[in-house]
């Protein structure tokens, strides 16, 4: 690859290095994240209310990382049917329907751990299923059908529960809180699901198919692929990685409230995440590591914050406008018409 | 295609000639059309005018608001920032205005600034920087509120005087011989008429549909693109300002005063027909969808659904309804 540049003869350094970023396929973004990780250190360092720099303090980095676990599960899924130029609007609702049926299922009893966490499951895949079907089959705009499905269920659950209900046992929150040596439980478990969905979307026939149905669906269809189908499967990945996420926000919180899932505005936050991790809304381009890069910047801003003692508000203008700017970094180069 | 249906419409039964007249009519009009005549059931004193005029009323915010995100959705954009831009109408204005009356109306022309702004800068980031209007107006969702929250620290404060919010609750007493015609239903057809001119009478309007369906093909045969998509964006917060400043006057301050708008109005507006990723729209039956969530919130209103599955019959209507409009725009393509 070097050879056919023609810099190659006589390569500088910068690029060489250049060079091998390029062919390296590390997604862009996490040049962002490396900027942006440098930025928060620099800032803290001026501005920080403590005295001690956020690197060096473990505690902080392990918080980084535990903080990224509920928005970078749930995102995983949403690169799914992003990929295949689908949306979910619906997964902050699943997270509060899982958050709430956990706690009140298992009751605080430890026996009850398992078949309540195969409960939810099913209802996550059947959500999953309904999304899917009403986007794959019916062919109804996806903001539509998955934000109609979201308002169901928060409806439903809204319905039933108006506070937290129930708890969940000691032991289930092991999950959130136990660590194997220094790496708690709930890291290990967001890398292997970006590594479970790095190797669906980049090692088996479904991901090609998945990549394929994004990058058009009419010509994935009329080379035989049934498209629908493909993006069922993709629905139904989502909403289970909204039911592992809502299981890992009640096992933080000990017990689940409606509110937990849209409070934490799970639904657009994935979609930023996505995003800025460099997965196309239009479909078929980009990757789970990409998203996770995206969520790492918001956990990193969101602990900068933090350390220089930002006001809440504030942070939510920052938010918003480093989601547009993240997003614009790697966008305004493109000569595409965009809607 | 016309030859043979006109000729096997001789042979047709009356029946089958009303039901293909049936499909061919927006289905969201027969929609409201429904719900009028089952809300008239359940509440027969419904359609006396007093009555009605104050439903036209409550619903004008949404009517208006869906008729400017038409702009935005046949331009081939989202605009997710409505809600947002509504919340920080009313708590912004609260501050500045702080009951005092004089202040009513450059308090007004401020927010329509920053509603101007606001649009600007969805446009510009859509048009300049090439950020999906989906993720550009979500950023903005954030900040607009963000804003509104900083500046009021989190709680509403402030008033908002009586002639800041006879906009929204009050009324011209005994016009038309009523009790009172009240002030929205008046912006409501201001709106409706001026934003059915400008989509589909004047050559901006077909340069905004142009652009939406196909952007290319717009900016080749001489179409402004950056101007007409950025103006549509301008349009959309301005309305949202129009639409803040009515709620406001009708239900008082509060930070949820726009909560859940954005997704409100773009499902009236697809209920409506309006496509979504541009290119066909229609001001009136858009607004019929707005008119017809309102119904339905009356209807569920009415028989005694707890608000909590109110929301999830509403996911529900929704659904069916695009579903049946995305089946029967298939079927007549």
């Amino acid at each position: 690859m070097t050879a056919i540049t023609p810099t190659a003869s006589s390569p500088s350094l910068l690029a060489r290095a250049r060079a091998w970023l390029r062919d390296s396929q590390i997604p862009p973004v996490y040049g962002i994240l490396v900027i942006i990780f440098i930025a928060a250190i620099l800032l803290d360092a001026v501005f920080g209310i403590d005295d001690q720099l956020f690197i060096f303090n473990q505690t902080i980095l392990t918080n980084i990382l535990v903080r990224s676990v509920a928005l970078g599960i749930v995102a995983v899924g949403q690169t799914f049917v992003m990929l295949g130029a689908s949306i979910d609007l619906s997964v902050a609702y699943m997270i509060s329907v899982t958050a709430v049926g956990a706690s009140y299922l298992m009751a605080g009893d430890p026996g009850r751990v398992w078949w309540t966490v195969l409960v939810l499951f099913g209802v996550g895949l059947l959500v999953g299923l309904v999304n899917g079907l009403l986007v794959g089959r019916l062919k109804i705009n996806a903001l539509i059908a998955t934000l109609g499905i979201g308002l169901i269920l928060r409806g439903l659950l809204n319905a039933t529960f108006e506070n937290f209900a129930g708890s969940v046992p000691a032991s289930f929150q092991s999950f959130a809180y136990d660590t194997i040596g220094p790496l708690p439980i709930s890291v290990l478990v967001l890398f292997l699901v970006v590594l479970a969905g790095w190797f669906v979307l980049r090692r088996t026939k479904y991901g090609a198919h998945l990549y394929a149905v994004g990058g058009s669906e009419e010509v994935a269809r009329l080379s035989g692929l049934r498209t629908g189908r493909v993006l069922v499967v993709a629905h139904m990945i989502c909403s289970a990685t909204a039911v592992l996420t809502g299981l890992f926000v009640v096992s933080r919180l000990r017990a689940g409230a409606p509110w937990v899932g849209t409070d934490g505005l799970y639904d657009l936050e994935s979609i930023a995440a996505t995003v800025i991790g460099g997965t196309a809304l239009s479909g078929g381009k980009g990757g789970v590591w990409g998203t996770l890069a995206g969520v790492l910047i918001f956990s990193i801003l969101d602990t900068m914050f933090n350390q220089i003692g930002i006001d809440a508000y504030m942070k939510q203008i920052l938010r918003g406008a480093i989601i547009i700017l993240a997003v614009g970094f790697y966008t305004f180069r493109s000569r595409a018409e965009q809607g | 295609m016309t030859q043979i249906t006109a000729n096997t419409a001789i042979e047709e039964s009356l029946g089958a000639r009303a039901w293909r007249w049936v499909r061919a009519v927006n289905p969201v009009y027969l929609i409201a059309l429904a719900l009028l005549v089952w809300v008239g059931i359940r509440n027969p004193v419904f359609f006396q005018p007093d009555n009605f005029l104050t439903f036209l009323q409550r619903a004008t915010p949404l009517m208006i608001l869906t008729a400017g995100q038409v702009f935005v959705l046949v331009s081939g954009g989202f605009d997710l920032s409505v809600g947002s831009v509504v919340t920080s109408t009313v708590i912004i204005g609260a501050i500045l205005a702080n009951n005092d009356p004089n202040a009513t109306w450059w308090v007004i022309l401020a927010l329509l600034l920053g509603g101007f702004i606001v649009g600007l800068v969805n446009g510009a980031v859509t048009t300049f920087l090439k950020v999906p209007s989906l993720i550009a107006t979500l950023g903005m969702l954030l900040i607009a509120k963000g804003i509104g929250l900083f500046w009021s620290g989190g709680a509403p404060r402030g008033y908002l005087p009586d002639n800041f919010r006879m906009w929204g609750r009050g009324g011209i007493e005994g016009l038309f011989g009523l009790q009172d015609f009240p002030y929205a239903v008046i912006v409501l057809v201001v709106f409706g008429v001026g934003y059915w001119l400008l989509l589909h009478r004047l050559n901006y309007g077909r340069q905004l549909l142009a652009l939406g369906d196909n952007p290319r093909a717009a900016r080749l045969s001489g179409v402004n693109v950056n101007l007409v998509r950025i103006s549509a964006f301008v349009i959309c917060s301005m309305t949202a300002v129009v639409a803040g400043v009515l709620l406001g006057g009708r239900g008082g301050v509060s930070i949820e005063a726009g909560t859940g708008l954005e997704m409100q109005s773009i499902a009236a507006a697809v209920l409506g027909g309006t496509m979504l990723l541009g290119g066909r729209g229609s001001i009136p039956a858009a607004m019929t969808g707005a008119l017809a969530l309102e119904l339905l919130f009356t209807l569920l209103n009415l028989m005694g659904l707890p608000k909590p599955l109110r929301d999830a019959v509403q996911g529900l209507i929704i659904i069916g309804a695009v579903a049946y409009t995305a089946y029967s725009t298939r079927r007549t393509r």
